[in-house]
């Protein structure tokens, strides 16, 4: 039996008066790979927010059983693109907590930037600015910043929205890849339910307030 | 050097070196957050600051430091109550600087006729005790910059992906509010309150033009900003002009020269393609 990582009881979100989110229950296990669909205005954003605790429920509770979680957001692409940054550069950021006093990278930190690259299959644009990438490669980039820091669950909103054909097909490769080799719990609003059908274990559905999950017996 | 023979012109250099790389340093997290007029709003409340220091009889930049750095953490709140306005944060602050600072000159005259050197800038008019208190808050500024550059490097690129970082955004943004603060106050010995926000952006414009990396272009910018202020106190010396104009044209003739040598440059390859 897979640990749970995330465990959701009776949650209720109401925003100016009005109830978004109602008897919310559910629970997530390791390695799952769990997408949250609806309509616009339906609440997923919200309940992603309280999920990573960005907003606080007005009833009930959720419990993190993960040590380390990342969290892609929806604006992350919305950075001005004339910023002097390269990959290498951007990345290292997110490795800020494990460096010493002054900041340095060092040969570890080098080796573990390029490991993530190259599991985003971005190792040879390492020294490229990053304004200068198009739209899936910097998006790859920011799911390679997340890796850095080896999460147990990734949280996203909406990655695919703005992306080309070709981008949205190796964004999702890489998902898998994430899912099934790294065994990265990975839970991802989206609009695109067609393609949650077919790859997600599990879909949790919000509609007027109320969810229904659904349950796929894909092998995890 | 006749230069170097002048005690006050071997002051005005020291201070000139320590002022440029915490302008040009402090000057790119500004323009890269589109804080440029941030410089232009403290710059003018440190006239009150020093204007306030003249009437009272303190040091003017010790007086000019405290005002600023509480006007910069006014901006740092205002900001964030006005989020879709933020430039109006800065007029506010702005116009409370300046309608103090004209208020304090009107009403003491007397004390306060030496205010146009903190204008302009001035090279003969640099102490001892300037040297010493701008060598040591200079140098602080930079290590602080050393110590915070990755937080500092995450806030500027992406504020929100910053705090899921584990970085205290707010405690930060504070912190970098003092060291903008303190950066302008050092800076308007030499080049002046008018023109202290210039050094601060022209440099940093200069090395985006160049810059392949944020490493590259805070390296370049600390170049530029070097050689402004060394090259502007030396003309200034000379042509016996205010330290603050001479830097600022020589920044802004270097901009020039990129910009156009890039554009010859491109039209080069485009006729050769």
């Amino acid at each position: 039996m897979h640990k749970i990582v995330l465990e959701v009881k009776n949650l209720a979100f109401t925003y100016e008066k009005k109830c978004v989110l109602k008897d919310i229950n559910f629970t997530i296990e390791d390695g799952e790979y769990v997408g949250i669909i609806g309509e616009n205005g339906s609440g997923k954003s919200t309940l992603l927010n309280i999920l990573i605790g960005n907003l606080k429920p007005m009833h009930g509770t959720v419990n993190i059983y993960a040590e380390k979680i990342g969290y892609l957001s929806q604006q992350v692409r919305n950075f001005n693109k004339k910023f002097p940054a390269t990959v290498e550069e951007i990345i290292a950021a997110n490795l800020y907590s494990e460096m010493g006093l002054f900041k340095i990278l060092n040969k570890e930190h080098k080796k573990k930037i390029d490991y993530v690259l190259d599991l985003v299959n971005m190792k040879e644009y390492k020294s490229r600015l990053i304004g200068n990438l198009s739209g899936g490669q910097q998006q790859r980039v920011f799911v390679a910043r997340l890796l850095v820091n080896d999460p147990e669950i990734i949280f996203m909103d909406e990655p695919i929205v703005g992306l080309d054909e070709d981008s949205i097909r190796s964004f999702y490769d890489i998902m898998d890849k994430l899912n099934s080799e790294l065994g990265i719990t990975i839970i991802m609003v989206t609009h695109d339910t067609m393609t949650m059908g077919k790859k997600a274990h599990k879909i949790i559905s919000l509609q007027d307030t109320e969810m229904k999950m659904h349950t796929h017996n894909l092998q995890k | 050097m006749d230069i170097l023979q002048y005690d006050f012109m071997r002051r005005a250099l020291i201070i000139g070196i320590i002022v440029s790389l915490n302008c040009s340093t402090i000057g790119l997290f500004l323009v890269l957050r589109r804080f440029s007029m941030v410089g232009d709003t403290i710059s003018h409340v440190a006239l009150a600051g020093v204007a306030l220091g003249m009437v009272t009889g303190i040091y003017p930049i010790y007086s000019a430091v405290v005002v600023s750095i509480i006007a910069s953490i006014g901006i740092e709140k205002l900001r964030k109550s006005y989020k879709e306005y933020s430039e109006l944060a800065l007029s506010i602050v702005l116009a409370a600087g300046i309608g103090i600072a004209s208020l304090l000159i009107s009403l003491d005259q007397a004390n306060t006729n030496g205010i146009m050197s903190y204008l302009f800038g001035s090279i003969a008019l640099v102490t001892k005790q300037d040297l010493v208190m701008i060598s040591i808050i200079g140098s602080l500024i930079l290590l602080m910059v050393i110590f915070f550059y990755r937080a500092l490097f995450y806030i500027t690129f992406d504020e929100e992906s910053a705090k899921y970082a584990g970085i205290s955004v707010n405690r930060v943004n504070i912190f970098f509010s003092i060291l903008i603060a303190l950066t302008i106050t050092l800076s308007m010995r030499i080049v002046g309150i008018l023109l202290v926000s210039s050094l601060m952006v022209l440099p940093v414009a200069t090395s985006l033009q160049v810059a392949k990396s944020f490493k590259g272009a805070l390296i370049y910018s600390n170049i530029f900003g070097l050689f402004a202020v060394v090259s502007g106190l030396v003309v200034s010396f000379y042509l016996d002009v205010a330290p603050g104009g001479s830097i600022v044209m020589i920044s802004l003739l270097m901009l020039m020269l990129v910009i156009s040598s890039k554009w010859i440059y491109g039209k080069t390859i485009t006729k050769r393609i």
